[in-house]
């Protein structure tokens, strides 16, 4: 809640608001991956309605690097899930990829996390009966890849986060660093155009949290797309744009310089 | 999701939970337990009976004229009992007229039939034996042959001398460790010297067919057998099939003539063909297989209902498992599939483990009992066919639920 506090506080009036008026003019497709316009999203809480999204206005650029931060009930939880096609809003747009999937049925929407989006959770979310590699495979099972081909890609995968040596191991038999690497690597497998991680260090302490942002940066460094939706200021501080939610809406949106500067914190 | 994945998947999961899994299919394993014994057994006894028991009473391509059905089938009124008791009896002299009528290469026997008690010096016990007497082609008919000694010569049946041939259990009794061959039986007082021992007939049911003296028609025993002029039966029998149909039409008109009946008149006599005899079991077979079909049902139904339980249970619990299948890109037709395979690959394990024990229950009834069992191989795969069916079916609506799960709730639970 501190921490929360002091970010909010500078921004405002004096912010930085340099990817906000590009994003503005963003057209879908071509080099913006997402494009949302408007995007609104409203809870029937047993008769209370809750207006999680107010009207959210976002563009990110392929290879962009981006965190979005903000209180709980900011809206960024749900705004994670409307980007990554587990829910749809109510009013607005969302392109991605230059597709309008804010209008997709089920099972669409299915196809679209499949080959679009790669998920990383904070509570790692894999199969706990299945090995790392099964893990990383099932992308490719519901994508339809057969088995030699499949194993091959989630070996890769696999390598791509250093944990090639241990994927013959279930989960529990893992540490939660390298439970992480093995989601990382299942949201990889299919080549997606974002990489969508919630909270990805929240159940980790902070030697295992820098070592994973240093796998979110190598791969930012090879050209992925990656979003990361987090409350806490210094893992966002590895983002190299920040854009900040509060009630639903907006708050600000500014590269990594600004956001640290305005923070004083050093890199 | 392909199929081969999925039924993979499925089996881990049996395999997880070995136990309980187990009572899951235990529903379906006795249901198909049950189909699979009684099919067994009633197949067992439809074979029993065409092969051994009909085959025994009845020679191929053959039928007997006789007064009164020898074997009577089913509820009959006091009518039909009455009109079988006016029937005037099969004769002496009718065998004559019969047998002049038959084409070439028909072979005939008059056969008298009862039970009566005989005794040796060799045992202190009188027995109660099947007695015949029989004219020449009885034993050609009935492809009967000695093992020891001989059949009758045309001059024992010529003048009805006092011979016989025995069966096994007869020989076996009345003659302990003794060459029954050359040595005298009594029956109702006078002596008969055995001159042959048949092979063995077997049994059914527990019934000995080895049980049984044969004399020549004319013996002295033809008047204990039958009252006098009468004979039980006179057996024909054909060298094809389709000749049997005419002769017996033959075989009617004669008799129809010799018992002065009108056209509108129904015969009053009995021509019993293996069919006849058949006709009696098929009815049991019957109602047999309604039951065999009836019972395993209840154990399906109930099967189906633990498993859709079973399988609720399962999306449940795995809730947390779907939302993250979803989130990884399952379709709802994924996650319906998924559940739907596990059910039915549940169900068609619980259905095989159930042939075998059908199978194993069929054998063992087959040896303590006198009942046969015989494995049919469209049994097994009915009961295969059913246990993957109630699976698809039980499987349904948890299936269907779980893939309407919403991915956000899903992937919220713990």
């Amino acid at each position: 809640m501190s921490k929360d506090s002091t970010i909010e506080a500078p921004l405002g009036a004096t912010a930085e608001r340099q990817a906000v008026i590009e994003s503005a003019g963003a057209a879908p497709g071509g080099d913006w991956v997402i494009v949302t316009r408007g995007i609104k999203r409203e809870y029937d809480m047993g008769g209370e309605i809750v207006r999680a999204l107010r009207g959210v206005d976002l563009a990110i650029r392929r290879n962009e690097y981006v965190a979005i931060m903000g209180p709980s009930g900011s809206g960024k939880s749900t705004l994670m899930n409307v980007i990554g096609c587990l829910d749809t809003p109510n009013e607005g747009e969302y392109w991605l990829n230059g597709t309008r999937v804010s209008s997709m049925s089920d099972d669409a929407l299915a196809r679209v996390r499949n080959k679009e989006i790669g998920f990383v959770f904070q509570t790692f979310n894999l199969l706990p009966r299945a090995t790392a590699l099964h893990n990383v495979e099932l992308p490719l099972v519901y994508a339809g890849v057969s088995g030699d081909e499949r194993k091959r890609r989630a070996r890769e995968a696999l390598e791509r986060v250093q944990l090639d040596k241990r994927m013959d191991h279930r989960p529990n038999e893992l540490s939660g660093g390298q439970r992480q690497r093995v989601a990382i690597a299942r949201a990889l497998v299919n080549n997606p155009s974002i990489l969508l991680a919630d909270e990805p260090t929240g159940n980790l302490d902070s030697t295992t949290s820098e070592e994973i942002m240093r796998v979110f940066e190598s791969l930012a460094d090879q050209g992925q797309t990656v979003i990361m939706v987090t409350h806490e200021p210094d893992i966002a501080q590895h983002a190299r744009r920040v854009v900040v939610l509060r009630d639903g809406l907006i708050a600000s949106d500014e590269r990594r310089s600004a956001f640290v500067e305005k923070l004083g914190l050093t890199v | 999701m392909p199929f081969i994945e999925a039924i993979r998947l499925a089996l881990q999961q049996i395999w997880v939970q070995k136990l309980k899994s187990f009572f899951t299919l235990l529903g379906v394993m006795i249901g198909v337990t049950f189909l699979i014994a009684v099919v067994s057994i009633v197949s067992g006894m439809s074979r029993y009976m065409t092969d051994q028991l009909v085959g025994k009473i009845m020679a191929v391509n053959s039928f007997e004229l006789r007064s009164r059905p020898n074997i009577n089938l089913g509820n009959h009124d006091d009518d039909y009992w009455r009109e079988l008791r006016r029937r005037p009896r099969i004769k002496d002299v009718d065998i004559e007229p019969v047998a002049a009528a038959l084409p070439d290469g028909v072979l005939w026997a008059a056969v008298g039939q009862d039970n009566l008690s005989i005794q040796s010096k060799y045992t202190n016990k009188p027995r109660s034996v099947l007695a015949y007497t029989v004219t020449e082609d009885y034993f050609t008919i009935k492809k009967m042959a000695p093992v020891e000694g001989r059949l009758f010569s045309p001059q024992e049946y010529e003048r009805g001398m006092n011979v016989v041939v025995i069966g096994q259990d007869v020989a076996d009794y009345f003659f302990p460790s003794l060459d029954p061959i050359g040595r005298e039986l009594t029956v109702r007082g006078l002596p008969y010297t055995v001159v042959g021992v048949m092979e063995k007939q077997g049994s059914a049911f527990g019934i000995s067919f080895d049980k049984f003296i044969i004399a020549p028609h004319n013996a002295p025993l033809n008047r204990y057998v039958n009252t006098h002029g009468v004979i039980d039966a006179i057996m024909i029998q054909t060298p094809s099939r389709e000749g049997m149909l005419s002769t017996m039409e033959t075989v009617r008109q004669v008799m129809r003539a010799r018992h002065h009946l009108r056209p509108a008149q129904k015969d009053d006599f009995e021509l019993e063909t293996s069919d006849s005899a058949l006709e009696f079991w098929n009815k049991i077979k019957g109602y047999l297989v309604i039951a065999g079909v009836a019972l395993p049902a209840i154990g399906l139904v109930v099967g189906a209902i633990v498993i859709m339980n079973i399988m609720l249970v399962a999306v449940a619990e795995r809730t947390r498992e779907i939302g993250i299948r979803k989130s990884l890109g399952a379709r709802r037709r994924d996650i319906l599939s998924q559940f739907l395979v596990e059910s039915a690959t549940l169900s068609t394990v619980g259905a095989a483990l159930g042939v075998l024990t059908g199978f194993a229950f069929a054998k063992l009834i087959a040896a303590v009992t006198p009942l046969p069992a015989a494995v049919e191989l469209w049994s097994v795969l009915v009961g295969v066919g059913i246990g993957a069916g109630v699976g698809i079916v039980a499987g349904a609506y948890p299936a269907s639920r779980a893939s309407r799960l919403d991915p956000i709730t899903a992937l919220r639970a713990e």
